[in-house]
């Protein structure tokens, strides 16, 4: 997918101005987050929710710290069993590997089960150019391809910005079919159209939710069943995932499904999870006779041993971005990449360059609403603050910003020049409020000023203040 | 070319990233195979009660519906109660290991075969069940047809009340006691299929089955 963040301000004003994709954001705080807090304190009448992400963010750094070693020892698990591993240094790697599989198995259609490696590595336009259609089957992604290929705006509810009534033209337009304004019509209308596509490709791509270091395999969770179809029907199964996804074992995988789902969509459960490894064997009546992972670095390695590795620990869950007020008022397209909200604020300059998202890192009221809520304990607003800094050491920030911040600098090295500067500003900041307690436009900071006022100063600096109250001081003693 | 170039690229990244003493990797090897056969269990629910009412009770709560039975005979009676009740075909495939039961006895015309597109009705049965979370545990095989509990559009499970267990961890340890090796696919099936893609807007039957309906039997 094209990297499209540095549009991030223009899009801002773009999207607040949506009427349409106003009404739908409104209704993430109802879906995710009142469910996700119903879900923590279901789980704390037998549990402690706060006990789990402490399981889970050990569970997560445990591999980090020796991901070399649980690479290996994957590929060993994984290929024991008859699957291949391939590995994939960037998403043009990815797209040759796939367009391999498919041409040396005869592929002509592959059904596609979410995966945003996939939306990294730009697959679906590779796999067209090399004439193999891929259908998205999750009804979201689905719903995104036949509206021309737009862009995940979530990442697990990647067609929320849409409503009914747009589905409604689409699926009418797409399908040739009578328009349907029911959304279980439109499901139905969808499953009938895709198990067309299930049953007639010959390869299944999916992402991974989770790597099982100690069996070679992959989980999926979904609730739809499209990732079950995609890895039951066709007799290729393709698993594309960061080399960061690894868990050890079986039960470290059961610990981070009971945060992810909760985390996600406040179940206790998703309605499917798949356990995946190996390939048929001979009396099977169904299941894939070729199964390949490939594991993707795609810039994960250059976060290691860094102090972002933290954000390595990310399960893709999106708790982060239903409790962000910066997400809540502008959706995910303002992002401009695959990864919106927070954890897309941090991987999106982290693996695509700082250069080319300098505006996402300050998108962030810093609130910590998402650091709360992180299931694997990423500290989300640290990990943002420490890429502002890594910009303003790289010279990345604007010049205006560098000229006021080096003229302050200058300013507070110089105690008599700082003194009288204050006592300017002061005056010319009581002009501008001209009596009232709020300055509601300031020439220096317009963008700043146009969406909150600025308080109208005290009658005196602090250092007169300080000054007086001294002199006071000395004379009562 | 990717291929070697890669694998070797990518892990030699992730070594400089990590900067361990070279010296160390078997060291760390070790450690790691150590954790893997230690299977040590984290912070996890603990189930009060009984393990039966606990899995009807969440089974119900993913919005699948439940009737007990005393013995696996009673089993087709039920499943042609069910369908009769709510105007479902009274006919479907079901796993190759209850091909013995009288189906025909109960007024029912049941094939024992993997599903195909056609079938409306599959009924399975289910390695173990999960009361956690009213879960099934079922796994590939021969005998026992993923595509059953997937491709129509009612899904009838025959689950035995000896086979439920407390949690997913409890499901992997049985898997691991009676099978050693995982098949190619284990799935866990909480309810029926659902999505919430259009207009965050929650509907069931996507495209699994619309209907879950679980027969809890006594004894076995």
């Amino acid at each position: 997918m094209r990297q499209q963040s540095m549009f991030f301000s223009a899009r801002v004003d773009e999207k607040l101005a949506d009427v349409r994709l106003q009404a739908n954001l409104r209704k993430v705080k109802d879906n995710f987050v009142h469910v996700f807090a119903a879900a923590k304190h279901d789980y704390n009448q037998e549990a402690d929710f706060e006990a789990l992400r402490d399981a889970g963010a050990a569970i997560r750094k445990r591999v980090l710290d020796n991901l070399d070693i649980w690479l290996e020892l994957f590929e060993q698990n994984a290929t024991a069993r008859g699957a291949s591993v391939l590995w994939a240094r960037n998403g043009r790697e990815v797209c040759e590997h796939v367009v391999n599989i498919a041409r040396q198995h005869g592929v002509s259609k592959a059904v596609k089960s979410k995966s945003m490696l996939s939306e990294e590595a730009d697959l679906n336009a590779a796999l067209s150019a090399a004439g193999i259609q891929a259908v998205e089957t999750d009804l979201g992604e689905y719903i995104l391809q036949i509206a021309g290929n737009e862009a995940p705006s979530h990442i697990i509810a990647p067609a929320m910005h849409k409503n009914l009534d747009e589905v409604a033209d689409l699926f009418a337009k797409t399908h040739h079919t009578p328009r349907k304004t029911g959304i279980p019509e439109l499901a139905r209308e969808a499953r009938e159209v895709l198990r067309e596509h299930f049953t007639s490709a010959q390869m299944g791509i999916t992402g991974g939710n989770f790597l099982i270091a100690e069996s070679g395999s992959v989980a999926l969770v979904t609730n739809e069943g499209n990732a079950r179809l995609a890895t039951t029907l066709p007799r290729v199964h393709v698993v594309i995932t960061g080399i960061e996804k690894i868990v050890p074992t079986l039960e470290d995988l059961a610990t981070l499904l009971r945060l992810l789902t909760r985390s996600a969509t406040g179940q206790s459960i998703s309605n499917y999870v798949s356990v995946l490894g190996g390939t048929r064997e001979r009396a099977d009546p169904e299941g894939p006779q070729h199964r390949m992972f490939i594991l993707v670095d795609n810039a994960r390695s250059g976060l290691l041993g860094s102090d972002m590795q933290p954000m390595l620990h990310c399960i893709r869950c999106a708790a982060c971005m239903n409790h962000c007020p910066v997400y809540h008022s502008i959706g995910g397209h303002a992002y401009g990449w695959v990864y919106p909200g927070p954890m897309g604020s941090i991987l999106t300059p982290m693996l695509t360059g700082l250069e080319n998202a300098l505006e996402l890192p300050q998108a962030s009221t810093l609130c910590n609403q998402c650091g709360d809520v992180c299931p694997v304990r990423i500290p989300l607003p640290e990990l943002l603050r420490m890429l502002r800094e890594k910009q303003t050491a790289r010279g990345l920030r604007p010049f205006r910003e560098r000229a006021l911040l080096k003229a302050w600098a200058w300013l507070a090295e110089r105690p008599g020049c700082y003194a009288l500067a204050t006592r300017f500003a002061r005056r010319y900041l009581a002009w501008l409020a001209g009596g009232r307690d709020r300055i509601d436009h300031l020439a220096v900071v317009p963008g700043w000023s146009k969406g909150r006022d600025f308080p109208a100063p005290q009658v005196r600096t602090f250092r007169d203040l300080y000054a007086s109250q001294q002199r006071t001081h000395c004379r009562g003693s | 070319m990717t291929g070697t170039d890669s694998r070797d690229d990518i892990l030699a990244r992730v070594r400089a990233g990590l900067a361990h003493d070279p010296a160390l990797v078997d060291t760390r090897r070790r450690a790691a195979l150590d954790y893997l056969s230690a299977r040590a269990q984290n912070s996890r629910p603990r189930l009060a009660g009984d393990l039966t009412q606990r899995f009807c009770q969440r089974a119900l709560a993913m919005s699948s519906t439940l009737d007990r039975v005393a013995s696996l005979a009673q089993v087709p009676a039920a499943v042609a109660r069910y369908l009769t009740a709510n105007g479902l075909p009274l006919k479907g495939v079901c796993w190759t290991c209850h091909a013995a039961l009288d189906w025909a006895a109960a007024g029912l015309h049941v094939e024992a075969r993997a599903a195909g597109h056609d079938d409306l009705v599959g009924i399975t049965g289910a390695f173990c069940a999960i009361a956690e979370t009213g879960t099934l545990m079922l796994l590939s095989g021969a005998e026992t047809a993923a595509t059953t509990s997937l491709l129509p559009e009612t899904h009838i499970a025959i689950v035995p009340a000896s086979r439920i267990v407390a949690g997913m961890e409890d499901g992997f340890a049985l898997l691991r006691a009676e099978h050693g090796e995982l098949p190619h696919a284990v799935n866990f099936v909480s309810g029926p299929s659902r999505t919430g893609d259009i207009e965050l807007t929650l509907v069931l039957g996507a495209h699994g089955p619309y209907r879950v309906h679980l027969l809890i039997v006594a004894d076995e």
